[in-house]
């Protein structure tokens, strides 16, 4: 019992990063009918801005510092803001009109660019951070195993939680979350109506990728190295958990990305380490060959 | 307009004014559909200008029509968004000038005064619609959920929630049954008489077109072929012939034959 909850509780720790990345890939399919394959680079960048800006930190003697937590991530969610912006002005707003494989092939080109940009301007060693976060506290204790739950945990997840709740709220209750709800419905009636698609689109990549850096940054400290190429696994993962949420939905995003990390977590705590990964792609393989709409997607509805 | 060899629509040119209904009529195949499509920034017209109060409609991108030329139109295949509700519906139509007040959403995240005061003036112009057009019960309703009719009322609406000076009706009877399309006729009647609007409307049933028009433009092949009041158009020899076939052509004097090309 005591072991399965620190198991939930890793799992939901790690569901909830899933979570933010899933984000937006669900968003950016739903808005221009695009897998962004570099959306997990972006995700990538963040853990380096955030890795950056914590050394910085660190070197001015304000690492741990509720400032200096709060200064890195608006650092880390600006940054990768802006390289969401950048990589849908270069990569696929040309192509908007290009048969689907166009962009899709695009995105990939886009996913080396940034893996090889960042090994060669920060290398392609493992880059390790001091802990950052310290402490916690003993849920429970069963003879020697002790369930913990470390304040870096709760504060992802509360980070997490308000990220999700704000965005649910911008995408429900504001003009601009109409707009990109109407433009996922029917763009070109979305624009007769006075609504620019191009910066519905933009401001989608770049909510997206600020939620990805939200993301990183939560990673560099949790698990405390990063790598160059921690984009890949973790973007495919999230890819995983937007499918299985339902592409397209918000809360599937959500819900796909816990569901995840638990089963990542739990896999690995009773099954083996080695096979977490093929546990989370096996279950990317069933859901498609069963349940293609995902937990909370809508059927594919045909337009007219 | 060209579609490749075939060219839909050449040298077409009419008025449509304030409080009144221009209705658009033709054969099938006669360009109506690629007019508006034109008008509101579908197609860029292949050679040629389109102008509205001045403003050079072919050089504006598609959601600058709805906002700087203030056109507004609708789909004879009803074009709402299914999931989203009737009253959000109309508000996306009231995007634009929200967008605005809100800084980009910024503050309404804020919730400053100046964005609720937008956002409730908005909800203002929005109910006022759904009143016009009987559609109150249903704002909260999803709009995919709506009978037929209603959809095509509330598509109506949702146009003239944009504040538009002109307004492109494309088929709005298609699939009415005939007391829908009398309430549809009149509500148009009504529009013309109370807001300060130049309608086009493609139509084919003609108890509408002829019921509801001030000035009826004939196309046939991409040319306009007759110009007038309904009771003019009623009695063109060209229109007879552009609906009925080439059939009874020697009975038409050759001086208004003459007067076919244009």
């Amino acid at each position: 019992m005591e072991y399965f909850l620190q198991q939930v509780i890793n799992g939901v720790t790690l569901g909830g990063i899933y979570g933010l990345i899933a984000i937006g890939y669900t968003m950016v399919y739903g808005i221009i009918g695009m897998i962004n394959f570099a959306h997990g680079e972006v995700y990538m960048l963040g853990a380096f801005t955030a890795l950056i800006a914590f050394l910085a930190a660190t070197l001015l003697g304000g690492a741990d510092s509720a400032l200096g937590l709060a200064i890195a991530l608006v650092a880390t969610m600006g940054f990768t803001a802006l390289w969401g912006w950048a990589i849908e002005r270069v990569a696929y707003r040309r192509l908007r009109k290009a048969p689907r494989l166009a962009p899709l092939i695009s995105a990939i080109g886009m996913s080396v660019v940034l893996q090889n940009f960042v090994q060669v301007t920060q290398g392609a060693r493992v880059k390790p951070l001091p802990p950052v976060v310290h402490g916690g506290f003993t849920l429970m204790q069963a003879g020697t195993f002790k369930v913990d739950l470390s304040w870096l945990q709760i504060g992802i997840l509360l980070l997490t939680l308000a990220l999700m709740a704000g965005f649910t709220w911008v995408i429900t209750k504001t003009p601009l979350g109409r707009a990109q709800r109407a433009t996922q419905q029917d763009a070109k009636m979305a624009a007769l109506l006075g609504i620019d698609v191009d910066r519905v689109i933009s401001t989608t990549f770049v909510i997206g990728a600020a939620l990805a850096g939200v993301a990183g940054l939560m990673v560099t400290l949790y698990y405390g190295v990063i790598d160059f190429y921690i984009g890949f696994l973790a973007g495919i993962k999230a890819f995983t958990a937007a499918v299985l949420g339902g592409i397209g939905s918000l809360p599937g995003a959500m819900l796909g990305g816990l569901l995840i990390g638990l089963i990542e977590a739990l896999w690995s705590g009773y099954f083996s380490i080695e096979y977490k990964d093929i546990a989370a792609f096996s279950v990317l393989i069933l859901v498609l060959l069963f349940r293609p709409s995902g937990l909370l997607g809508r059927p594919d509805v045909e337009k007219v | 307009m060209r579609f490749g060899g075939l060219t839909a629509i050449a040298g077409v040119s009419f008025q449509a004014h304030p409080n009144q209904i221009t209705a658009i009529i033709g054969p099938n195949g006669a360009g109506k559909t690629t007019l508006f499509n034109c008008l509101t920034g579908f197609y860029r017209p292949s050679a040629g200008r389109i102008t509205l109060n001045g403003l050079p409609l072919e050089r504006l991108a598609d959601h600058q029509i709805a906002r700087q030329a203030r056109i507004a139109r609708t789909f004879q295949n009803i074009r709402l968004f299914p999931m989203m509700t009737v009253l959000e519906n109309l508000m996306v139509a009231r995007h634009a000038p929200l967008m605005k007040a809100s800084l980009f959403s910024v503050a309404g995240l804020l919730g400053l005064k100046r964005y609720r005061d937008a956002e409730a003036d908005a909800i203002e112009v929005a109910r006022r619609w759904l009143d016009r057009f009987d559609l109150t019960a249903f704002a909260d309703t999803e709009a995919g959920a709506l009978p037929h009719g209603k959809q095509r009322h509330l598509e109506i609406a949702r146009a003239l929630c944009t504040d538009p000076v002109l307004l492109c009706l494309d088929e709005p009877a298609a699939g009415l049954n005939p007391r829908e399309t009398a309430e549809l006729t009149e509500r148009l009647a009504d529009l013309r008489r109370t807001d300060d609007i130049a309608m086009l409307l493609i139509e084919h049933d003609m108890s509408v077109v002829m019921g509801v028009s001030d000035h009826i433009v004939v196309l046939d092949h991409g040319r306009k072929i007759a110009e007038g009041s309904p009771f003019e158009i009623k009695r063109d020899p060209a229109v007879i012939r552009a609906y009925l076939g080439e059939t009874d052509d020697e009975a038409l004097p050759p001086d208004v034959a003459g007067d076919v090309a244009c």
